[in-house]
């Protein structure tokens, strides 16, 4: 049996922009403030994986090594588009598993600035048509055979469901974006911190029906880092931080299976539910159970059908789940209290890290103006199209 | 062709399809890569079936009509691409998930419908220095 792993410290920077500073100088920064929130050291350190989407190969986890400790230790620098974050996590969770680390830093950086919308590649000017690629297309086709951009990607995502459910429609993806948006005043660390009526959100310009500018991610600037702790470790460590740590039930990535239509939309929901399925089945805990849950709100209808994905509503009923004020902070279910990707922030390769960073400071009780009262269980929720999913599952340590 | 087709007509040298898995012709369709073995179609170059791993396929004709599976009017686009558009998926009479844009119909929620029946219609989508004419295909409103 694997031992278990726990969250010794972790630390995010705000979510923003910072002309000032480059990537290395945030990563530095998140690894810094996860080290002393854990009271360890770089030099304690076995393992160290470093996630970045648009700096993949950079080496970015040896630059940051540069700057906080050249140790010699193994450096995993990983890549996997909106999972970036989770798989440095779960790079780190599993060497400690399998044994070979006691210790390790997971680190999610990205520095984005504005890059404006994420679409496929402009189309370039060509004299003589000639087919190329797979489809041999003698242009790109995204704008003339559907759309390669991620607004409206998962606008789509979102209007299947409302092809396939009675009470989902405009109104209610439009409803997740002032919540996420209402949540984020109570966070200092998000990106935007305003809140909007729904009126403003509806009549916002329209990127991809349904979704408008303010249902929409900004991108932005930020890092995130954990410190992780092995079962045989963590019994070494002083009280203080056995009571602060946090403990992580369960740990999971997925990519998509085939599907009929994955070829031509990508299936966002089948490979989120089998990661939550197991990360159930791994931790023991039940929907019904979170205290709280950060999941991939990279546009307002993803939102709404992970509501369904992640089983936090009756299958078919995230309309009504949204309707009934379900996923508000004082709600059933608690779902992106931080501000969501939509409100926070989402500088990609730091995002599955930072939803960690969210859940385990409630856990921790130090949240702050927007703490979960009583928040004993948690889950941390990322998607990537491509695709892959991470799913962990936190709870409170129990030790005082 | 539809009503956009072109003033040279059908001369096989100076149209060229969008995509290679769009057939021109008399009758334009859509040809996809039927896994021998487990029926699964894809379009475009196959190595092996993402679902069972089968290494052959055989090229099949798809249905021109199907109807809206899930839609978006995109707003915001590469500076070529008239804006807005519908981006649609569509399912076709055969159970094929097609991805294009829906043509001939207004950019307007209250005019699209899911589930509304569509069929196969193409385009002169442009033209190159050549005189050549690329084809695309959308699907129409029945
Ligand atoms: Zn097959």
């Amino acid at each position: 049996m694997a031992q278990d792993v726990w969250v010794l410290g972790t630390h995010m920077t705000a979510f923003g922009r910072y002309p000032d500073q480059d990537a290395v100088d945030l990563a530095t920064n998140a690894a810094l403030g996860a080290l002393d929130d854990g009271g360890v050291a770089i030099s304690d350190m076995d393992i160290l994986a470093c996630g970045t989407l648009f700096q993949a190969n950079a080496g970015m986890g040896q630059q940051v090594q540069k700057q906080i400790g050249q140790t010699g230790i193994p450096v995993y620098n990983v890549s996997n588009a909106c999972a970036t974050g989770a798989t440095a996590l779960r790079t780190v969770i599993m060497a400690i598993r399998a044994g070979e680390a006691d210790l390790g830093l997971a680190i999610g950086v990205e520095q984005m600035g504005k890059m404006g919308l994420l679409a496929g590649g402009a189309r370039k000017e060509k004299n003589v048509y000639e087919p190329s690629g797979r489809y041999g297309a003698v242009m790109p086709i995204d704008g003339i055979l559907g759309t390669d951009t991620m607004p409206g990607v998962f606008a789509q995502a979102g209007m299947e469901y409302a092809n396939d459910n009675d009470g989902v429609g405009f109104e209610q993806f439009a409803k997740v974006a002032q919540k996420n948006h209402a949540h984020s005043t109570l966070n200092p660390l998000a990106q935007y911190q305003k809140e909007f009526s729904l009126e403003e959100i509806m009549g916002s310009p329209m990127q991809s029906y349904p979704n408008t500018l303010l249902m929409c991610c900004p991108t932005g600037d930020g890092a995130a880092a954990c410190v992780l702790v092995g079962e045989e470790r963590f019994a070494t460590l002083s009280r203080e931080q056995q009571s602060r740590a946090v403990k992580i039930s369960a740990s999971v990535l997925t990519t998509d299976p085939y599907v009929e239509s994955g070829a031509m939309q990508p299936d966002v929901n089948t490979l989120t539910r089998n990661a939550a399925q197991a990360a159930y089945e791994q931790s023991g805990v039940a929907p019904g159970d979170l205290s709280l849950v950060e999941l991939h709100d990279c546009f307002a209808t993803a939102e709404l059908i992970h509501y369904d994905n992640l089983g936090l509503c009756e299958p078919g009923g995230a309309g009504d789940f949204i309707d009934r004020g379900a996923p508000w902070r004082d709600g059933e279910t608690p779902v992106n209290v931080s501000g969501g990707l939509i409100s926070k922030g989402h500088p990609i390769g730091a995002t599955g890290v930072a939803n960690v960073y969210e859940v385990a400071t409630h856990l921790r009780g130090e949240a702050g103006d927007r703490q979960i009262e009583g928040a004993n269980v948690g889950l941390a929720h990322v998607i990537g199209l491509g695709s892959s999913c991470g799913v962990h599952i936190l709870e409170k340590s129990g030790i005082s | 062709m539809g009503q956009q087709s072109s003033r040279w007509g059908n001369l096989p040298d100076v149209q060229i399809p969008l995509v290679d898995y769009l057939v021109l012709g008399d009758e334009p369709h859509l040809q996809a890569n039927e896994c021998a073995n487990c029926g699964a179609r894809f379009f475009g170059r196959r190595n092996a079936c993402a679902h069972c791993g089968h290494r052959e396929f055989n090229p099949v004709r798809v249905s021109d009509t199907g109807t809206l599976r899930t839609f978006s009017i995109v707003y915001r686009a590469a500076p070529t691409i008239p804006t807005p558009y519908v981006s649609a998926i569509v399912v076709t009479d055969d159970g094929t998930s097609v991805r294009s844009n829906l043509i001939n119909i207004e950019p307007d929620p209250s005019k699209i419908s899911l589930g509304m029946k569509v069929k196969l219609d193409t385009y002169v989508v442009g033209t190159d220095d050549d005189g050549q004419e690329a084809v695309a295909f959308g699907y129409a409103p029945v």
